[in-house]
């Protein structure tokens, strides 16, 4: 507890903070000195409140892993995102704010399409959708912005057909999603959007409720409302969660990937070259080791003491686990700075660990392989059309990413 | 080595089939099955790294 009686709030580092300037990729130079000497320690947050930051990649999986750490935005001591979602996450329970059992039992309602084969049996129509987009990529203008032409309709059209939601809404889906993802909305702003999303997705859920198909808000509809073991308002706010997770995601995974690959030219073509798809899986896993877009950290409060690293985190004490310097620690990963295809990078935490792991990563996972094996090898020239410091990051955002990647070929 | 995993806490993330789809299956919920508790020595590797990146520790090894 010496952090807490030495230092005072307005001492502590600021959570986010700030990447070095010209150095996009790599995570905040601060939390690699707090992970070399401090991992373990207290940091100052928006609303004055200072939790602690999680930095070593062992302490990070132990951590997410113990039962004494709580995933529930309503304890008091809870370390919020922001304004927003803390209004947000209070009023609007899904799985993932709930620790188990609720949360087990939600979850399990929703993992089906997830599942391994599952997910595989989609490849064939995720790659018929890359190749149509590269398809209108190549027969349009140039340069073009690849946020907007392939990166992000990609998942948008892939999660909207698993969920059984026409792809016609999609500017409405990324105009609300993009409202609770960005740091600087009002409470009234996520909560309207929000509010939007769930009311359309439970007019959604009633047709659906009459006139089922083979989609997972179908399933939701029968299986789960139908027999009162889940609210219609439950299913809209969990469909919402999973149209959302799958929009921003792994849009931002595909343009700043390919900005890293870009950037890296012996790396992409590793990539360029093969048709193995054991390489194509491992670079992916690298790359979501070596981008953690999910840079906003994983929030928590203990419920209980713990002793960790030689101090005590006391039950009601915030917890964040950041990710982003936990998957460059070189305990865990030997150069953990250099983007290297080869290496074997599986245990990363990209997706966090613990019992709320990201439901979709198995999507996630063909979604990029798919992606990362097909758009460089079919246009083999891409490069960047603008200059890499006119590129803007989401350094506001609750996911990393680039704004806009404008290529050319 | 003796595999034995933990059905309830399991969060279907599928991590276990990718490493090793000899040794694990999973259920329509996309639940851990186990396909076989004393596997076959070349897929022991598979079998650890499961149980290292298994986000819920539902997977236990047991070194014979
Ligand atoms: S890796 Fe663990 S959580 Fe994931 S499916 Fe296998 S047993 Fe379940």
């Amino acid at each position: 507890m010496t952090d807490t009686l030495t230092d005072t709030p307005a001492q502590l580092p600021e959570l986010p903070m700030p990447r070095a300037s010209g150095c996009p990729f790599d995570p905040p130079p601060a939390l690699r000195g707090l992970q070399a000497g401090r991992p373990v320690s207290r940091v100052r947050i928006w609303d004055g409140s200072s939790p602690w930051l999680i930095t070593r990649h062992e302490d990070v999986r132990a951590l997410l892993g113990d039962p004494r750490i709580s995933a529930d935005p309503s304890l008091p001591g809870y370390p919020h995102r922001t304004a927003g979602l803390k209004v947000r996450d209070q009023t609007r329970r899904t799985f993932i704010t709930m620790d188990d059992p609720e949360h087990a039992r939600l979850r399990r309602m929703v993992t089906a399409p997830f599942a391994i084969r599952k997910v595989e049996a989609l490849r064939p129509s995720i790659q018929q959708i890359v190749d149509d987009l590269i398809d209108a990529l190549l027969a349009g203008p140039k340069p073009v912005d690849l946020v907007e032409s392939f990166a992000l309709p990609l998942p948008s059209l892939v999660i909207c057909e698993l969920l059984g939601v026409p792809y016609e809404k999609h500017d409405f889906f990324q105009r609300n999603t993009r409202v609770i993802v960005r740091r600087t909305s009002t409470a009234e702003e996520l909560l309207a959007a929000s509010e939007a999303l769930t009311d359309y997705l439970d007019e959604l859920l009633t047709v659906k409720l009459a006139d089922p198909g083979d989609d997972l808000l179908s399933q939701l509809a029968v299986q789960r409302v139908a027999t009162g073991e889940m609210t219609q308002r439950q299913a809209a706010e969990t469909g919402v969660l999973l149209l959302g997770a799958g929009h921003e995601t792994t849009a931002n995974m595909i343009a700043l990937g390919t900005l890293a690959l870009l950037r890296n030219p012996d790396q992409l073509a590793l990539l360029r070259d093969t048709d193995d798809p054991r390489t194509v899986a491992g670079a992916v896993e690298e790359l979501l080791r070596y981008l953690t877009i999910t840079h906003s950290g994983r929030r928590r409060v203990a419920v209980a003491d713990i002793e960790i690293d030689g101090q005590v985190i006391r039950a009601g004490d915030g917890v964040v686990f950041a990710n982003e310097i936990a998957n460059r620690d070189p305990e865990a990963f030997p150069e953990p700075d250099r983007l290297d295809l080869t290496r074997d990078a599986r245990r990363h935490v990209a997706f966090g660990y613990g019992v709320h792991q990201c439901l979709g990563q198995p999507l996630a996972r063909v979604e990029l392989q798919v992606v990362y094996s097909t758009l460089y090898s079919r246009i083999p020239t891409l490069e960047l059309a603008t200059d890499m410091d006119r590129l803007e990051f989401k350094h506001d955002g609750l996911v990393y990413g680039v704004y806009e990647l404008p290529v050319t070929w | 080595m003796r595999v034995e995993v933990d059905q309830p806490r399991c969060v279907a993330s599928g991590q276990c089939v990718l490493m090793a789809p000899e040794v694990f299956d999973q259920d329509d919920d996309g639940i851990v099955l186990l396909l076989s508790s004393d596997p076959d020595p070349v897929h022991e590797e598979g079998v650890r790294e499961s149980a290292a990146v298994c986000p819920a520790a539902a997977i236990r090894l047991l070194e014979n």
